[in-house]
């Protein structure tokens, strides 16, 4: 079996008394799309929250690519690269898409220290960033600014901008949120493609999406993990259903 | 968006341009005061400009500029009247009247102070931020105040202007090209780094700090090195402002002095190259000519700074060239 990149072992955050996480175990393998669903309030965000590195876990371990990143700021995290995308978009609103993404492309290259070429006249950000906004189809919309852009299109900006960074393996918080059917559908078809760049771990309410894409599945109830495996798998966990798919049906 | 662009520059050049026929006009009319005015305006916008840096670009209300402001005015004072009475300064260094090495010595000792008060209050942001700006200047301002070789309260006379080589510095029309040229020469670095890597990543840390640090920069660190190039050219418009009064007071060090230059630049125009040019014009001609009228100008300033923030928030450079827009 190949060696997982990402590896979370026995991880807990308590609040007070609440076990946000309750000893969570979780791996992403090479070329797989790892999806984490759960209900609401099933402590998605805060598993995300301490594998980007804006919270502390109370005990447990994080490996990525073999090595402990507990101890890593978020940054250091991006640049070892783990690239993450946030459940509500997060761009610098002013600047405009292209700029969006060639700040991810300066701080890949680690050149946020140079203080005479100006940017936009700087091709080796310009055409890169470019062809990103292709790849995820907003070329068009490339000198609007982020702020301006539909809901939609600054989820696929958050995409782009985690595509620049040339990240090692994605953390997706549930990129199709708010999305619109149309939207949805490309964007499943992207990620798909997107695996064999590097693996995902997808957290999403989208079950059309999570059922089209994922690999592996892992439900997330009260903190806890209560099944892990394929989609056939998961689909047929009576407890699984119970807990969740249940809601639905 | 290509004419918006050309609509700033005209902006920007007409204020260059006034700028400079003032004290020409000036000594045409053989009014030299209003060539002191002029000087006042070019040092104050060289002050913003630097103010302009943090407070524009990366978003950060520092109230304790004035610490550099003074900073470099007590340099180039201590420097002076070491080299006026012949007495050595440090470890058998002599003073100096010579414009360069104190420039140089305002320079890094802005850059020092503004490091160890950047370490500090940048780890903090918002109301907190203002407030340990302000508390730093004011700890500098009452050590000025009590610090009796070099004046104390009352202040530190340079009794011969400090000398530029090849210009004769007390001529004012001479003193006021030196300070207009320091002015155009650090708007154009402004321009430079705004446009550069560094300059996105700052402007970034103002907008979306969060999203910086997801792609793998360190706010903090973008953040200490804008407060150090900002307190630096502060501090060399500090050493210029003694030089034009021939005299430096821990008034140069107050928090009166930041705020100023805070409302210089919200009067001319938050982040924008020419808002300090236009926020100091301003403000000086107010002053002058407000202050002509009542001795309460400042209450007519206050209703004035009002009317920015509540209609023009651009500042005067947002209301002739419209709003900012990024590439």
């Amino acid at each position: 079996m190949t060696e997982p990149l990402l590896d979370i072992s026995n991880l807990c955050k308590n609040f007070g008394a609440l076990k946000a996480t309750d000893n969570v175990s979780l791996d992403l393998r090479p070329g797989e799309i790892h999806a984490l669903i759960g209900p609401n309030g099933a402590g998605k965000s805060t598993l995300i929250h301490q594998i980007a590195g804006t919270l502390q876990p109370s005990s447990g371990s994080i490996r990525f690519l073999g090595q402990d990143i507990g101890g890593l700021s978020m940054p250091e995290r991006t640049q070892l690269g783990l690239g993450r995308t946030f459940q509500i978009s997060s761009l610098a609103l002013e600047f405009s898409a292209l700029r969006n993404v060639m700040l991810a492309l300066q701080a890949r290259q680690g050149t946020s220290f140079r203080f005479f070429k100006p940017v936009m006249r700087d091709s080796s950000l310009t055409e890169p960033a470019h062809e990103i906004l292709k790849r995820v189809g907003l070329d068009q919309r490339a000198g609007l600014p982020a702020g301006e852009l539909s809901h939609g299109e600054r989820r696929q900006l958050e995409i782009a901008i985690a595509l620049a960074l040339g990240s090692k393996a994605f953390l997706l918080d549930e990129p199709m949120a708010g999305m619109d059917q149309e939207g949805s559908k490309a964007l499943t078809r992207f990620l798909d493609t997107l695996r064999h760049e590097a693996p995902i771990l997808l957290v999403e309410h989208d079950m059309d999406a999570v059922f089209a894409l994922a690999d592996r599945i892992s439900v997330l109830v009260y903190g806890r993990i209560i099944a892990t495996g394929t989609v056939e798998q998961i689909r047929r966990d009576p407890e699984v259903r119970r807990a969740y798919l249940g809601e639905e049906a | 968006m290509q004419t918006q662009l050309r609509r700033e520059t005209l902006v920007n050049a007409g204020l260059a341009v006034l700028l400079l026929a003032a004290p020409v006009l000036a000594v045409i009319a053989n009014e030299p005061f209003y060539i002191t005015l002029a000087t006042r305006m070019a040092i104050l916008a060289l002050a913003a400009v630097g103010l302009n840096f943090i407070l524009g670009l990366g978003g950060l209300v520092s109230f304790g500029h004035a610490a550099f402001f003074g900073i470099g005015g007590y340099a180039a004072g201590i420097l002076a009247t070491h080299a006026f009475n012949q007495e050595p300064l440090l470890f058998g260094l002599s003073g100096t009247n010579q414009m360069l090495a104190i420039w140089l010595v305002a320079l890094v000792a802005s850059a020092l102070v503004a490091l160890l008060i950047g370490l500090v209050s940048l780890r903090t942001a918002g109301v907190y931020f203002i407030m340990i700006t302000l508390a730093f200047a004011q700890m500098i301002y009452y050590f000025a105040i009590s610090w009796p070789a070099y004046g104390g309260e009352d202040g530190l006379s340079i009794y011969v202007r400090n000398a530029f080589p090849g210009v004769n510095t007390l001529d004012p029309m001479s003193f006021f090209l030196i300070c207009y040229v320091l002015l155009m020469l650090f708007l154009g670095v402004f321009a430079v780094l705004r446009d550069s890597r560094f300059g996105a990543a700052l402007q970034a840390a103002r907008q979306n700090p969060v999203r910086l640090a997801a792609v793998g920069v360190d706010p903090f660190r973008i953040r200490l090195a804008a407060f150090v190039i900002s307190g630096m050219i502060t501090g060399l418009a500090g050493a210029l402002f003694a030089d034009l009064n021939r005299f430096v007071s821990p008034s140069m060090l107050s928090w009166h002095m930041s705020g100023e230059l805070i409302v210089l630049i919200i009067l001319g125009g938050t982040g924008r190259l020419f808002g300090p040019v236009a926020g100091a014009m301003l403000y000086i001609v107010f002053e002058y000519f407000l202050g002509g009228i009542t001795e309460r100008w400042q209450f007519f300033l206050g209703l004035i700074l009002l009317a920015v923030v509540l209609f023009a928030r651009g500042g005067l450079i947002g209301l002739l060239a419209g709003k900012v827009r990024h590439d």
